[in-house]
């Protein structure tokens, strides 16, 4: 046993091919490790199987083999310990701003007061920056404030692990931007272990201390962990400026472009942590790759 | 927006008019060219052959019997208001018991393919057989008349809620109930406050459509049971030859049929969410 917040061992997703016994790898032998209070994030290509890693730690899928642990016990459901993000906020329509984040303190603390629940609600719908907004339904808002919603009532829930399935996927660039900011702000507060799946690599590099990547499927693979030791609090304006943003831009980049298909087709052996790369500490990161 | 609703209401006032107008006009009585003979004086110059009354007639009437709706004179001289209360007690009734029935099994096949699968061919079976076929049955079974148009209500009624709630269950988003399961709730506060309220807009639309089609049977229905109801007043003016009565309690059952749907509606749009 190890000492991991999360422990993912030996994952894998199948899915039986019509007509045959045969069945196609997603992926197999998926291994890695959360600690708490990090921040992860994870890339690949779409088909990976990024949501299916996602989903098993929420215990909304069940993988084809193998577990999860959190906190030394077993994901075989879905818990409130565990606050799920979707892309497409899942807000109830029917329910306003405050009863879509009440509907979750209510959830998670079923005997508090009424006051203490609202006064609750009201700290995170201040926290996402939507004063004065908590009577507003859904379709009353943009799809930013929106996700906004969807975020303040994760975290109101206040679970040990946030799983965030590409949240800003369907914003636009600018509100994006302002979210992620937001989000890190209420992240430095609560301090709450975060995985993410995300396809924006100036995204994972603001927001992560430790980037996955994933080759691409079938039979993908978790082939490397990135490490992001650029210094926080970060902002999107000045980050760039650090000396390692562009040595960890680059490399990554490299690896969707290039080395994510090469990659392809070659699980890990049962029990295979994902190798550990700094490409802010390497001289030239794309060479090393190479290597 | 207001000047077209203006402007519609004044199109619908003036279309009403003319068409009681020519209504009028075409059911006069033909000059007489020639004088009434003595025993046509005698018989109070009644026409040979019978006429459509005029709605001069039928709101002259309107107006006296909605002055007075509750009297009670007996079994065949009831008031328009006692025989409309009779049909709406049979027929909210009906709809009542179809509701109680109709809700839960309703979400037990919205949420069940077992459930689906194993009743659809049961409820494809009964949906189409008109509800006065049971009429017989029901009498014999029942053998009360009065239950009996109360069963035929209920079983007209059903088919479109079951359906409507099966479909509205069924077709609750998948993200909806995900949130649900990670927020652990039970299965039944998931159907409470998360289904319910989902599939609330669907399920009242099949409740709209069942109370119109119950208003629908009520009249059939009592026509062949008698006694009292909305149904049996027609077809006793009918009896009676008092088509001035026919004709306004005609427009009476559109009336009401009219209340009935816009209550529905308006609970359709207390419940109505955008996405």
């Amino acid at each position: 046993m190890s000492n991991h917040f999360v422990h993912v061992q030996n994952l894998a997703k199948r899915y039986p091919i019509k007509g045959s016994n045969e069945s196609t790898t997603i992926f197999e032998n998926a291994s890695f490790a959360l600690e708490k209070g990090e921040f992860v994030c994870i890339i690949g290509h779409s088909g990976c199987g990024k949501s299916t890693i996602l989903n098993a730690l929420a215990g909304l899928d069940e993988a084809s083999e193998g577990g999860v642990i959190m906190d030394g016990k077993e994901v075989d459901g879905p818990s409130l310990e565990r606050g799920i993000v979707f892309q497409n906020y899942s807000l109830l329509p029917w329910l306003s701003v405050f009863q879509n984040i009440r509907f979750g303190v209510r959830a998670r603390w079923p005997k508090w007061s009424k006051e203490k629940i609202a006064d609750h609600c009201n700290k995170f719908i201040n926290l996402v920056g939507l004063e004065g907004k908590g009577n507003l339904k859904p379709s009353e808002l943009s799809g930013g404030m929106r996700q906004r919603v969807s975020i303040a009532r994760a975290f109101a829930t206040q679970p040990k692990l946030l799983l965030l399935d590409e949240p800003f996927g369907a914003l636009d660039a600018l509100t994006r931007g302002l979210i992620q900011e937001e989000l890190l702000k209420i992240w430095s507060e609560t301090q709450q272990t975060i995985f993410m799946i995300t396809h924006d690599v100036d995204e994972a590099i603001l927001l992560a201390d430790k980037i996955m990547l994933m080759s691409n499927g079938p039979k993908a693979r978790i082939a490397e962990s990135v490490k992001v030791d650029i210094p926080r609090p970060r902002k999107r304006s000045t980050i760039v400026e650090d000396p390692g943003y562009y040595k960890i831009r680059n490399y990554l980049v490299d690896f969707l472009v290039n080395r994510s298909e090469e990659l392809s087709g070659q699980s890990p052996e049962p029990n295979q942590y994902p190798v550990e790369i700094n490409p802010a500490k390497t001289e030239t990161a794309i060479e090393q790759s190479v290597a | 927006m207001s000047s077209l609703r203006m402007k519609s209401l004044l199109l619908t006032v003036v279309l009403l008019i003319v068409f009681l107008g020519i209504w009028e006009m075409v059911v006069q009585p033909p000059e007489r060219t020639e004088a009434l003979t003595e025993y046509e004086l005698l018989i109070g110059g009644a026409d040979q052959e019978a006429r459509v009354p005029p709605p001069s007639k039928v709101i002259e009437l309107a107006i006296q019997e909605i002055g007075n709706p509750f009297y009670d004179a007996g079994p065949n001289d009831k008031g328009i208001g006692i025989q409309l209360g009779y049909s709406l007690y049979r027929v909210l009734t009906g709809f009542f018991l179809a509701f109680l029935i109709a809700i839960p099994i309703g979400f037990l096949i919205g949420m069940s393919p077992l459930m689906y699968q194993s009743l659809n061919p049961f409820i494809q079976v009964l949906r189409p057989i008109s509800p006065l076929a049971w009429m017989p049955l029901a009498l014999f079974v029942i053998k009360d008349s009065e239950l009996s148009a109360i069963f035929v209500i209920f079983i007209c009624s059903i088919w479109p809620m079951l359906a409507n709630t099966a479909f509205g269950v069924a077709g609750v988003r998948e993200d909806w109930l995900k949130v649900a399961s990670t927020h652990e709730l039970s299965p039944l506060r998931t159907a409470f406050t998360v289904i319910l309220p989902a599939a609330a807009p669907t399920i009242l639309t099949g409740m709209r459509i069942s109370i119109g089609i119950a208003w629908l049977v009520i009249v059939a229905a009592e026509m062949l049971v008698g006694g009292t109801g909305i149904g049996y007043y027609v077809w006793n003016e009918w009896n009676n030859l008092d088509l001035t009565s026919v004709i306004f309690s005609i427009v009476m059952i559109g009336l009401v049929g009219m209340l009935l749907d816009l209550l529905l509606s308006s609970a359709i749009r207390l419940v109505e969410y955008k996405e």
